[in-house]
């Protein structure tokens, strides 16, 4: 996700369009995308689909980097209570996502930018609901204001001598 | 003044901590003055910035910053340093993740100045005056730092070499790093000069935590009564070690109270709030939403706990904007 992925999508023309990080787990919401493709079903391409072996594994690090990039969204899918392929990861996903959410929130970010979803294998249709839903709202949010994002995007010019300071003094000149 | 090799020491955004963590290598601070000059020490030296200006750049060998970088002035005396020195130390939990002071990061400049000058119980300013850069004063034009609305670590302004870990460092992490610095055998460039393995691999505390553990209700060290011997973690009582480097020797558990993460992460972590994050809820009891909810709610303070010295230096690194009309599109 570069700058220019960012420019491309038309940020500045007002055409800008949110992409929403998704991670899957291998065994049941990545199958359903899979049969969602080979059902036809569409879904808007602002989803940017990873598969992980389970929702167990998505560490919250993926998370917080993902919106340090530049996503304006992240999903998380994984198996419904009781069916998880290695028994008890969607339990550790769903105490981990708790948990994120309410560090995001300390951290500025509107809940409505993450949400996890128990999607299984047969469920192509509540798959394409959900990235339908979710995009929708982000896109009503509209482009993330993050952190990390926000004071890499203020100053790119500046190679790598010292793009944070560089943006903080542009802050000191914005702010009277 | 003598061929020995010349160092610097100097702060910023800090409490006087590392300063003190320097004096507390005891005698052995002798055996620093007799393998090196210390050219400059505001804090315990009548050295000016003229003195270290009118030095060759690369002239010492090294040169150690504590504290984070929030003001111009500090922005400008780091870049003096690194010019001066073949070899920058971020020294100190502040200088390589950004500290306490980061956790201003959770706030805007203006959010700060109205706490800080207006609203806290303690202030007394009628006038309303807050810090500005330019303003006059009897005739004259008065200046003053600017104050930047991110708190930032060393590495987000210049170029460093080394870190040494700690709030504050150690004397025995400080007196290796010195050491490590003087041998000539320097290593590779980024590093941290200390152990990368977890606090939990030097805890003494360490057999007594169970394989499987469920905590139903976080508790804070003034809420309890704590055992002297077993895992805190086992007690209840969120503790940083998981996610913490090695090299304070467990100094707080040694205390009874649990690691509050001021060695940062090891080098295999990118941000050690998202894997302590990680580590907390893994062992949080319930398996379903609201169970899980009432055993978070015994944690008051998430962003605080897991970030306390290292919110510049994670990866969102600062609060985001979008709040409240702050941001938006």
């Amino acid at each position: 996700m570069s700058e220019t992925t960012r420019t491309s999508t038309g940020l500045e023309n007002g055409g800008w369009e949110p992409r929403v990080v998704c991670f899957f787990c291998n065994w049941c919401t990545y199958l359903a995308a899979d049969l969602a493709g080979t059902s036809r079903m569409k879904y808007p391409a602002n989803a940017r689909v990873i598969r992980l072996m389970c929702s167990g594994r998505v560490d919250p690090q993926f998370v917080l980097d993902a919106f340090a990039r530049g996503a304006d969204g992240v999903l998380l899918g994984g198996c419904h209570p009781g069916d998880c392929h290695y028994q008890s990861g969607n339990t550790k996903a769903l105490r981990r996502f708790q948990l994120l959410r309410r560090v995001l929130a300390g951290l500025g970010i509107d809940e409505r930018r993450i949400r996890l979803e128990w999607i299984s294998a047969s469920e192509a249709d509540k798959l394409r609901r959900v990235m339908t839903e979710m995009i929708d709202e982000v896109r009503a949010l509209g482009p993330f204001r993050g952190g990390a994002a926000e004071l890499r995007r203020s100053s790119p010019a500046s190679p790598d001598a010292a793009p944070a300071a560089a943006s903080a003094r542009a802050e000191e000149v914005a702010t009277p | 003044m003598s061929d020995k090799p010349k160092v610097a020491l100097y702060w910023c955004a800090s409490c006087g901590g590392c300063e003190e963590a320097v004096v507390d290598l005891a005698e052995r601070i002798l055996e620093v003055a007799a393998a090196v000059d210390i050219v400059f020490w505001p804090v315990a030296l009548d050295f000016k910035r003229k003195d270290l200006e009118a030095l060759p750049d690369g002239a010492l060998l090294a040169g150690f910053v504590n504290g984070a970088v929030r003001t111009s002035e500090q922005e400008d005396m780091a870049r003096l340093i690194r010019r001066k020195s073949r070899v920058l130390v971020a020294f100190g939990a502040c200088s390589q993740l950004g500290g306490v002071p980061g956790l201003a990061n959770l706030w805007s400049r203006e959010e700060v100045f109205r706490t800080v000058y207006r609203d806290a119980p303690s202030t007394v300013n009628p006038e309303g005056v807050i810090p500005e850069v330019r303003c006059r004063d009897n005739g004259h034009e008065v200046t003053l730092p600017s104050f930047f609305d991110t708190v930032l670590a060393l590495d987000q302004v210049v170029d460093v070499d080394y870190y040494v870990p700690g709030c504050a460092p150690t004397a025995a992490i400080t007196w290796s790093a010195i050491q490590t610095l003087l041998s000539g055998e320097l290593p590779p460039k980024g590093s941290v000069l200390a152990p990368d393995h977890a606090l939990c691999e030097q805890c003494p505390r360490r057999d007594s935590r169970p394989v499987d553990l469920e905590v139903a209700e976080f508790k804070r060290p003034h809420q309890v009564v704590i055992d002297e011997v077993t895992c805190l973690l086992a007690q209840g009582i969120p503790c940083m070690g998981p996610a913490t480097r090695a090299g304070c020797e467990a100094l707080c558990l040694a205390g009874n109270m649990p690691c509050s993460g001021c060695f940062g992460p090891t080098s295999r972590v990118r941000d050690q709030g998202g894997k302590m994050l990680s580590a907390l809820a893994s062992i949080t009891a319930g398996s379903d939403e609201s169970a899980i909810d009432r055993a978070l709610d015994s944690l008051p303070d998430p962003v605080g706990t897991f970030y306390r010295y290292g919110l510049p230096g994670s990866l969102l690194r600062r609060q985001a904007r979008e709040r409240a009309g702050k941001g938006g599109a």
